[in-house]
């Protein structure tokens, strides 16, 4: 598993090679299908993310020193959204995570192919990931 | 001549592009686009008329008063209503319906009873909420049979001699039924209840008329019908007006200020507190005309003709489910496609220039009803064509088979 900063170097390699937004759009709708299940049982009022049109849950958890993500959506292109940051953010230090840089949005232009009301959610995604990694680090 | 290509040419936004494509606007629901008629009454208002109502003795004033209140005579004659006086200038259709739920706070009693329906916009709900929570009157709602019609053999059971009002929309937002608003308002008013109507999806698509209709509230929205936004209309009749009590204090809806008392306008004004919206009261005139001119009858014939052929259309697209399928529908098709976020399909089509709207609609009764996160809605407008449906069916397609 590489660093933060080198899975989202990864991530822009893999955009500069789409030509058009259905592209960007296919990768996003594969990656949403492809994202691990979470458990059934993880999926409550408590961990829907707030500020998206369609539903979010978002589990994390203390494995090893590394905070693990799940998460699902009923909305295969905001799995896909939230199957990138998980891409980016799980299986790290908790530390590195709320300290992280997430550069790559900006640099493979997410916010601008995504709708205003996406946008938002993504920002909700990110601040809720963030917020996990500093409560379980303290435990 | 019924020509959509000459009235195309009358909405400077409609030339545009959205990403990279010929906009095509099927989010008409929410607002409709502007003619340059309107939009040129509003910017002539700024650059030649401007000045505030009914105060000065100045040109302007009277000038910007005379313009002001022609508006107030063309909804009159629009909507076929008894008397200029009937007709408020508010902010919307949420605000006429805020006014009424406001002035009958004060006249309801614990034990009245306000009806409303399950298909209505939370504009049409929240208000009487709050109406019956202060009043301690009782909230019934008739329930949808599953074509999104009313169960009006419900409403009949509802009703009572405790009714106070009802309050349903002639237009469902989400499920394009018309409703049996004239049935409703005869059976509401053998038993004493007044009838509020919710206009908002109606008033650009339907032919109104007031006296026949017998409605004692009628309201809508200047933006869903080709006019400015911040403007509205609450009608109501003269007498029942002059029972509920003002809105909001202030300025020209008084007759004389003391701090001893204060006596109120007459109607209208006693429910326009304040300075109004003048330049989109003024251009809403301008709307009002273009639709005149069309001619309601003939728009309504032409947007059937559409959801007709747009209803056939969607309907040939694999796992489509449409909901409100009664026999009685205006211009808004609301649709899922099986295995499919209804915001998934929105995201893909506005990439080729589609508005479209996804989500409840304001609507959430309506979803939970249903047992769905949203629909995708189609809502028409009269510069739609068959083209732009075949091509929004198309984006539609594309989408599903990217999603699948
Ligand atoms: C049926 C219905 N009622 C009320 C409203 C509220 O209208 P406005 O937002 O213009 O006040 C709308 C529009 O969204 C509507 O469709």
């Amino acid at each position: 598993m590489g660093t933060i900063k080198d899975i989202q170097a990864g991530i822009i390699e893999d955009f500069e090679m789409f030509d058009d937004w259905i592209q960007k759009y296919e990768y996003l709708i594969d990656l949403g299908k492809e994202l691990a299940p979470i458990e059934e049982k993880y999926k409550t009022e408590d961990s829907l993310i707030k500020g998206c049109q369609s539903r979010v849950w978002l589990h994390a958890e203390k494995q090893d020193e590394k905070i693990i993500y799940t998460a699902d959506s009923d909305a295969i292109m905001t799995k896909g959204i939230i199957a990138i940051l998980i891409n980016v953010l799980s299986n790290q230090k908790a530390a590195e995570i709320v300290s992280a840089d997430l550069s790559f949005i900006d640099a493979i232009g997410l916010k601008e192919q995504l709708s205003a009301t996406r946008a938002n959610g993504l920002v909700s995604m990110i601040k809720k990931m963030k917020l996990y990694a500093l409560a379980l680090n303290n435990k | 001549m019924f020509d959509v290509n000459k009235i195309r040419e009358q909405f400077p936004i409609l030339k545009r592009k959205v990403n990279d494509k010929d906009l095509v606007y099927f989010d008409n629901g929410a607002t409709t686009q502007k003619p340059q008629s309107v939009i040129d009454a509003v910017s002539n208002y700024y650059q030649e008329e401007n000045a505030n109502v009914h105060r000065g003795v100045h040109f302007l004033s009277g000038l910007a008063t005379d313009k002001f209140e022609a508006t107030r005579k063309t909804i009159q004659q629009f909507i076929s209503a008894k008397h200029n006086h009937e007709i408020i200038f508010t902010k919307g259709t949420t605000d006429s319906i805020n006014l009424v739920a406001n002035g009958f706070r004060s006249l309801l009693k614990k034990g009245d009873e306000i009806i409303i329906s399950e298909l209505e916009h939370h504009s049409n709900i929240v208000p009487w909420q709050m109406c019956c929570e202060i009043s301690g009157s009782t909230l019934k709602v008739i329930p949808l049979l599953d074509n999104g019609s009313l169960d009006m053999e419900n409403f009949n059971n509802l009703l009572s001699e405790n009714t106070k009002l009802v309050a349903v929309s002639h237009v469902s937002n989400t499920l394009g039924t018309i409703n049996p608003i004239k049935e409703i308002i005869e059976k509401s008013h053998l038993i004493g209840a007044k009838v509020l109507i919710d206009g908002a999806q109606a008033a650009s698509h339907i032919c109104l008329n007031m006296q026949e209709l017998d409605a004692d509230f009628y309201c809508f929205s200047a933006h869903k019908m080709y006019g400015p936004t911040g403007v509205g209309v609450l009608y109501g009749k003269e007498e029942i007006l002059n029972t509920l009590p003002p809105y909001q204090g202030g300025g020209e809806m008084i007759k004389e200020v003391s701090f001893e008392k204060t006596t109120y306008a007459s109607l209208p004004y006693k429910f326009e507190a304040g300075t109004p919206n003048i330049g989109g009261v003024i251009a809403f005139k301008s709307s009002i005309d273009f639709i005149r001119e069309l001619g309601v009858k003939n728009i309504t014939k032409y947007e059937d003709g559409l959801l007709q052929y747009a209803t056939s259309e969607i309907l040939k697209i694999e796992g489509a489910r449409l909901y409100g399928t009664s026999k009685n529908k205006s211009g808004i098709i609301s649709f899922n496609i099986k295995g499919i976020h209804p915001y998934d399909i929105g995201t893909i089509v506005d990439k080729m220039g589609i508005a479209i709207r996804t989500g409840h609609h304001c609507t959430q009764p309506i979803m939970k009803r249903y047992n769905i996160p949203g629909t995708v809605r189609i809502s028409l407008a009269v510069y739609n064509t068959k083209t732009e449906v075949d091509i929004c069916i198309g984006a539609i397609k594309k989408a599903q088979e990217m999603l699948s």
